[in-house]
């Protein structure tokens, strides 16, 4: 049989899916325990049980000076930007979407523009919005809103050329403004695509939150994680790491949740 | 005044010309089959007709009216695909013939809910009430240009056009399609285009058949002249002309 044919069981299928996951602990627990072994007060690997020890105690007990549980203020703090970040841009970019997919003035008036933004990197822009924002929140939501909105923008308003133009005459046939096509065809049928952007943005989104958080903050998932680099604390840092990992996890897992549930008419991506 | 006036259409993209010369007059009420070969213009004809596009020359004028800009609720049209919306249920698509036209494209209150009676009214006509909660991507194709055809009828058009609406539908399907659109067209009276790629089909349901071909071909630039329109049938009567006394001739002939 091809190998293209070979499909796995339902049990394969899971033990495929857990191998490297397992694959990964084993590595780490096996290379930990060959230099733990060479020498005992190593850091560089802690050993599984002393990172397992580290993230309840960092869980669980507050800190001495402040008498909070710092990793609950981090992860909150973490959050906070990134919801606004990404929620502000996610909002920005569905009206200019819409607005470059729909008008054949707009698209002459902002597609090249937008093209030509997405270019800029935006990390070389962090200087600037740390001088023009300050350090506090705003340059940091600013900073995601910035990497993530060429993107949502010039992805929204494709998905909007690619609504059939059958459709968009048919709405006229009954009668439609162009804003009621905008509102009641382009829409609806954006929201899934929306979201699918979304899910895409978080990775960068993530990366920029974490940029910011290093290089100027008090408070923070990232600004934690390069704190404690300098005492080479690798069993925060892989915690921290951890725990990021599963926030991005869920929050993908939601949206395609929020995506299934809402918009059942719409077909089935990853 | 003929009520669809077609004059001395020319449509050409680039130095591509499609269709050239076509001269044509319907009346109202009027069934118009179109046939021809793949690609000689058909679906730019009703393009034109339905003012998606403008001709780079002529002018087609309904009920006397300037020629239209841009698609509007006095043309309805159907496609051989994507036809209806596919993120609102089949009733909802219903309501959108209505609802379309009004500031926000939906209706509030009563006049949501009366509007609903009236698509559950158009929907068991058109046999789909038992799935009126549906999407229609669960539907089959001909449900799905039942629904269509529904939803153009419900803005209630004075022409509608049809570009190939059965075209993906098995035999038996087409049938039952057939009997619908004739029953549908009985009750409203209104003018129709059908492009089709079904002789059989365009002499049945059509008053008229039109053949677009091209009459001139230049061997060396296919590109140069486009199609017209060939043929003009009179497919009333089963395809057989004359059927029809139209003077007073004071001979006796059934009632
Ligand atoms: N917007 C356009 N720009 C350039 N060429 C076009 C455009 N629309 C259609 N054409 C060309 O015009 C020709 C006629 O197309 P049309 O769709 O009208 O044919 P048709 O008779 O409907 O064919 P079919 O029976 O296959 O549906 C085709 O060769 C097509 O490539
Ligand atoms: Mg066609």
């Amino acid at each position: 049989m091809r190998l293209i044919n070979i499909k796995p069981s339902r049990p394969l299928a899971v033990f495929l899916m857990l191998l490297p996951f397992a694959a990964v602990v084993v590595a780490y627990a096996i290379g930990s325990e060959i230099r733990l072994a060479a020498n005992p007060s190593d850091k560089l690997l802690p050993a599984p049980s002393t990172v397992w020890d580290t993230a309840v105690r960092l869980i669980t007990e507050a800190d001495r000076r402040s008498g909070r549980i710092l990793f609950w203020h981090d992860t909150w703090a973490s959050l906070q930007r990134l919801a606004l970040g990404i929620g502000i841009s996610a909002f920005i970019g569905l009206v200019f979407g819409l607005a470059i997919g729909l008008l054949p003035l707009m698209r002459s008036f902002l597609a090249q523009f937008v093209a030509v933004l997405s270019m800029i990197p935006p990390l070389a822009l962090l200087p600037i919005l740390f001088i023009v924002f300050g350090l506090g929140e705003l340059s940091k939501v600013v900073l995601i809103v910035v990497g993530t909105l060429p993107f949502l923008i010039r992805d929204l308003s494709q998905r909007v050329i690619e609504v059939p133009q059958e459709m968009i005459v048919k709405a006229q046939t009954l009668g439609a403004s162009s804003w009621v096509i905008a509102l009641r065809v382009a829409l609806p049928q954006l929201m899934p695509r929306l979201i699918l952007a979304v899910r895409l943005s978080l990775g960068p989104a993530w990366l920029f939150l974490i940029a910011a958080e290093a290089i100027a903050s008090d408070l923070g998932l990232g600004y934690r994680i390069f704190l404690v680099r300098r005492y080479l604390a690798m069993d925060v840092i892989l915690t921290y790491v951890i725990w990021i990992t599963l926030l991005a996890f869920l929050i993908d897992w939601a949206l395609r949740w929020l995506s299934r549930r809402f918009f059942p008419w719409a077909e089935e991506g990853l | 005044m003929s009520f669809v006036t077609v004059q001395n259409i020319f449509q050409t993209y680039g130095r591509r010309s499609i269709i050239e010369r076509v001269n044509m007059e319907a009346d109202e009420g009027e069934f118009v089959s179109i046939v021809g070969a793949s690609g000689c213009g058909k679906s730019t004809f009703l393009r034109l007709l339905l003012a998606q596009e403008r001709p780079t020359r002529g002018e087609i004028r309904i009920a006397g009216a300037e020629p239209a800009r841009e698609p509007g609720l006095d043309r309805g049209i159907v496609f051989q695909r994507y036809s209806v919306f596919p993120h609102m249920t089949v009733r909802e698509n219903i309501v959108a013939g209505e609802s379309f036209r009004s500031p926000w494209g939906r209706f509030f209150g009563a006049a949501r809910t009366e509007a609903q009676t009236r698509a559950d009214e158009t929907l068991t006509r058109i046999g789909l009430d038992h799935v009126a909660d549906q999407y229609p991507a669960t539907l089959s194709g001909g449900m799905q240009q039942r629904l269509a055809i529904g939803q153009a009828l419900t803005a209630k058009p004075r022409v509608l056009l049809l570009d190939e609406p059965f075209g993906a539908l098995d035999p038996g399907t087409r049938l039952s399609m057939h009997d619908f659109l004739q029953d549908l067209r009985a009750e409203t009276g209104m003018t129709v285009f059908m492009v089709t790629h079904d002789l059989e089909e365009a002499f049945k349901l059509g008053d008229r058949v039109l053949v677009f071909d091209k009459p001139r071909w230049d061997p060396h630039d296919p590109n140069l002249y486009g199609a017209t329109i060939t043929y003009d049938f009179d497919a009333r009567d089963g395809g057989i002309p004359f059927q029809t006394i139209k003077e007073d001739t004071h001979v006796l002939h059934p009632a």
